[in-house]
């Protein structure tokens, strides 16, 4: 298969993990912020490619891990509203929120649907006309193009039917939260398709302000390995820099179009993220013209930001500053059939990856 | 007790292992271990006996329908016990509104597959509910078979031991894909269609061939990742399994990794894995090419020594990962 074998190959895999191991002269920590690399490392089983003085950290970019409990609670208000249709991602599905899930909320009558795109939400909203269709946008850069251009699809067509509960987020605010927390980390892994969206520009700041490494990967083994060399012989000549490993998709500007729907659409405000609270401007507000579409219109009772589960550690996690295996909860309490937190729910959760992998020994 | 039933209870993985253990075994005591089929020899002789429900939504899909389902499924379970499927029982359960020529069509179909696979629908059942009360058409089938003394052993595969081969029949997850594509909820179509057939015959000409062979089990819902941390568990040791030795078609490969499933866990219904010794591997793998249900076979990995139990994968690139029981429902992600 076109694109994917050619970075799954045997040979040049080896070639690479012998290069890392040449290159090896101290203890590195390297963070990959992206949920997706998380699953992938673990699928690949790429920890066991690698020497051990090389550790991997899982970062806050799983879109759903990261959503606040009260989005939760939210999304399930709406879907107990009549004449409503939820449609969502698939993974939210199974994140609880105080009282109850979409997964619980369907199994007693919700109408909740999943979608693989906005898109797809847009058109159950059309062939839909006497209900509301709430779809449910998460995720970062990545996937807020994907909304910003059905919003104003739903603008410009008058589809009075569709709802936005908005949830989208941007990524380098939670990366900068992470250094000044004190996460002893040496270089990031950074997500190559937020980068094809945003350009590799939005992650300069680490290495000038900060002296820290940046790889922006792409999704294959290969892209993993090679991005883990990168970062390492950046440690090795103390010569931080922003490198594009994913070259074969990411500029250092971007895609232009989906950077001009996205400010059409949205504009910077403060969010929440499970496990960190609130970070400035690390969210995107619907601007004015969209406000109409915002499906917080719909419910009444605005819902707090409560907090996590007192014993659950997914903050933490989130933070790079734990692993799952210190979570009392991991593994016991908290599987992902019955998670407690965000990060077991998501097959890019780092408690779901380890759980899934038996990390814990 | 406010506890719910989700979606999720019935998906084949770890939850509905839960399910059966925490209710139906806990009630009923079914003895260890759970079997595809019963295996009964008070009636005078040795018979498999097996039962199973067929909700598939939509009910017709490329390369079946829920007819051709239930009697496959149910042939299929009696056979991986190393029995010979004789008898089947048929019950309907009819959503009114249903076309007759609908209902025609997979009666007609599974008057064909009974046919081929040389078992008899001897008695049935039908009733019919309210628009609403079930999805158009449900099927159970419950089937029994003949089970020579001499097989005994292959349903709980009490025989195996470490450094026995894993072989399965072709390759994975075409069914889950074929239906989930038909079922237009997902907004793609594809050219996969689902592997849903009878293997009696594929089992018996192996059998007749060979007198090595240790488990047989068909990989349904779940798929081989289940199945294989199933047999794990019931023998108390480890499995290899690598990778690259997987068939999986290219297609089905590529909906994989758009949707981000993982082929290892879809469903089947016309797959099995063999369990037999190394050195009676070569012999069934290729017993098992020369019929057209197995062209594609292949010894997929090994029985190890673990006490943990573990399936272990080597994975494509040459790393080494642990090949978990699922626990619900794949879920398509977000990015």
């Amino acid at each position: 298969m076109k694109y994917i074998d050619e970075y799954r190959d045997k040979k040049v895999i080896s070639k690479l993990a012998d290069m890392i191991s040449k290159s090896v002269s101290q203890d590195y920590t390297f963070m990959e912020v992206c949920g997706g690399h998380t699953n992938a490392i673990h699928r690949f089983g790429i920890s066991s490619l690698i020497p051990d003085c090389i550790r991997l950290i899982s970062g806050p970019g799983c879109p759903v891990c990261v959503t606040g409990r009260s989005y939760i609670d939210k999304a399930v208000k709406c879907s107990q509203q009549d004449d409503t249709i939820i449609a969502t991602f698939g993974d939210l599905i199974r994140v609880p929120g105080s009282a109850s899930s979409l997964e619980k909320e369907r199994s007693i009558g919700a109408d909740v649907r999943i979608v693989l795109s906005a898109l797809e939400a847009l058109e159950t909203a059309r062939l839909n006309p006497g209900k509301k269709v709430v779809f449910l946008g998460i995720g970062f850069e990545t996937t807020a193009p994907g909304t910003a251009v059905v919003m104003k699809m739903a603008e410009t067509e008058g589809v009075d039917n569709f709802f936005l509960l908005n949830a989208h987020k941007v990524m380098p605010p939670a990366m900068e939260a992470i250094i000044r927390d004190g996460v002893n980390i040496d270089g990031f892994i950074c997500p190559g398709h937020v980068a094809a969206i945003t350009g590799s520009g939005i992650f300069n700041f680490i290495p000038e302000k900060y002296g820290l490494g940046c790889a922006v990967t792409g999704f294959e083994p290969v892209d993993l390995m090679q991005s883990i060399l990168m970062l390492i012989l950046q440690k090795n000549d103390n010569a931080p820099k922003v490198e594009i490993q994913y070259n074969r998709a990411v500029t250092e500007t971007g895609n232009v179009l989906a950077k001009r729907n996205l400010s059409e659409v949205f504009e910077p405000g403060d969010a929440y993220w499970r496990g960190f609270g609130v970070i400035p401007d690390s969210g995107m507000k619907l601007r004015k013209k969209y406000k109409k579409l915002d499906a917080e219109n719909l419910i009444s009772a605005v819902v707090s930001e409560n907090e996590d589960d007192a014993a659950c550690i997914c903050g933490e996690i989130l933070r790079g500053v734990k692993s799952p295996s210190s979570c009392p909860l991991f593994g016991t309490v908290c599987v992902p059939e019955n998670p407690t937190g965000a990060c077991m729910v998501s097959m890019e959760g780092t408690c779901n990856t380890w759980f899934r992998y038996k990390l814990n020994g | 007790m406010d506890e719910i039933i989700t979606l999720n209870q019935g998906s084949g993985g770890r939850l509905t292992h839960q399910l059966i253990e925490d209710v139906f075994r806990k009630y009923f005591g079914m003895p260890e271990p759970l079997t595809d089929s019963a295996i009964i020899t008070e009636a005078g002789g040795t018979i498999a006996f097996t039962t199973d429900s067929y909700v598939v939504d939509p009910i017709f899909f490329p390369g079946g329908n829920i007819g051709k389902l239930a009697v496959c499924g149910t042939v299929n379970d009696l056979a991986v016990s190393g029995a010979v499927p004789k008898y089947l029982s048929a019950a309907f359960i009819i959503e009114e509104g249903l076309p007759l020529k609908d209902l025609l069509t997979i009666v007609q179909t599974m008057a064909t597959e009974a046919k081929k696979a040389g078992v008899k629908i001897i008695t049935g059942d039908t009733k019919v509910v309210e628009k609403g009360k079930c999805d158009r058409l449900f099927i159970t089938t419950s089937g029994t078979g003949i089970l020579d003394p001499s097989r005994e052993h292959i349903s709980s595969g009490k025989n195996i031991k470490p450094g026995d081969r894993i072989i399965i029949n072709g390759p994975v997850g075409n069914h889950a894909l074929a239906v989930l594509g038909a079922r237009n909820k997902l907004s793609f179509s594809t050219s996969i269609t689902s592997d849903c057939s009878s293997l009696n015959e594929l089992i018996n000409k192996v059998m007749m061939k060979s007198t090595g062979i240790l488990f047989m089990r068909d990989l349904t819902r779940g798929g081989l990742a289940t199945v294989l941390n199933e047999l794990a568990g019931i023998i108390k040791l480890g499995i290899m399994v690598d990778e690259d030795s997987v068939p999986v078609d290219e297609p089905v490969r590529g909906l994989c990794e758009m949707l981000g499933f993982d082929p290892l866990y879809l469903a089947n219904e016309g797959k099995l894995v063999i369990v037999t010794g190394s050195s009676e591997a070569q012999k069934v793998l290729d017993i098992m090419r020369s019929d057209t249900l197995g062209k594609q076979a292949a010894i997929i990995g090994e029985v190890v020594p673990d006490k943990r139990n573990l399936v272990t994968l080597h994975t494509s690139i040459g790393g080494k990962r642990i090949l978990d029981m699922p626990s619900g429902t794949q879920l398509p992600r977000i990015c």
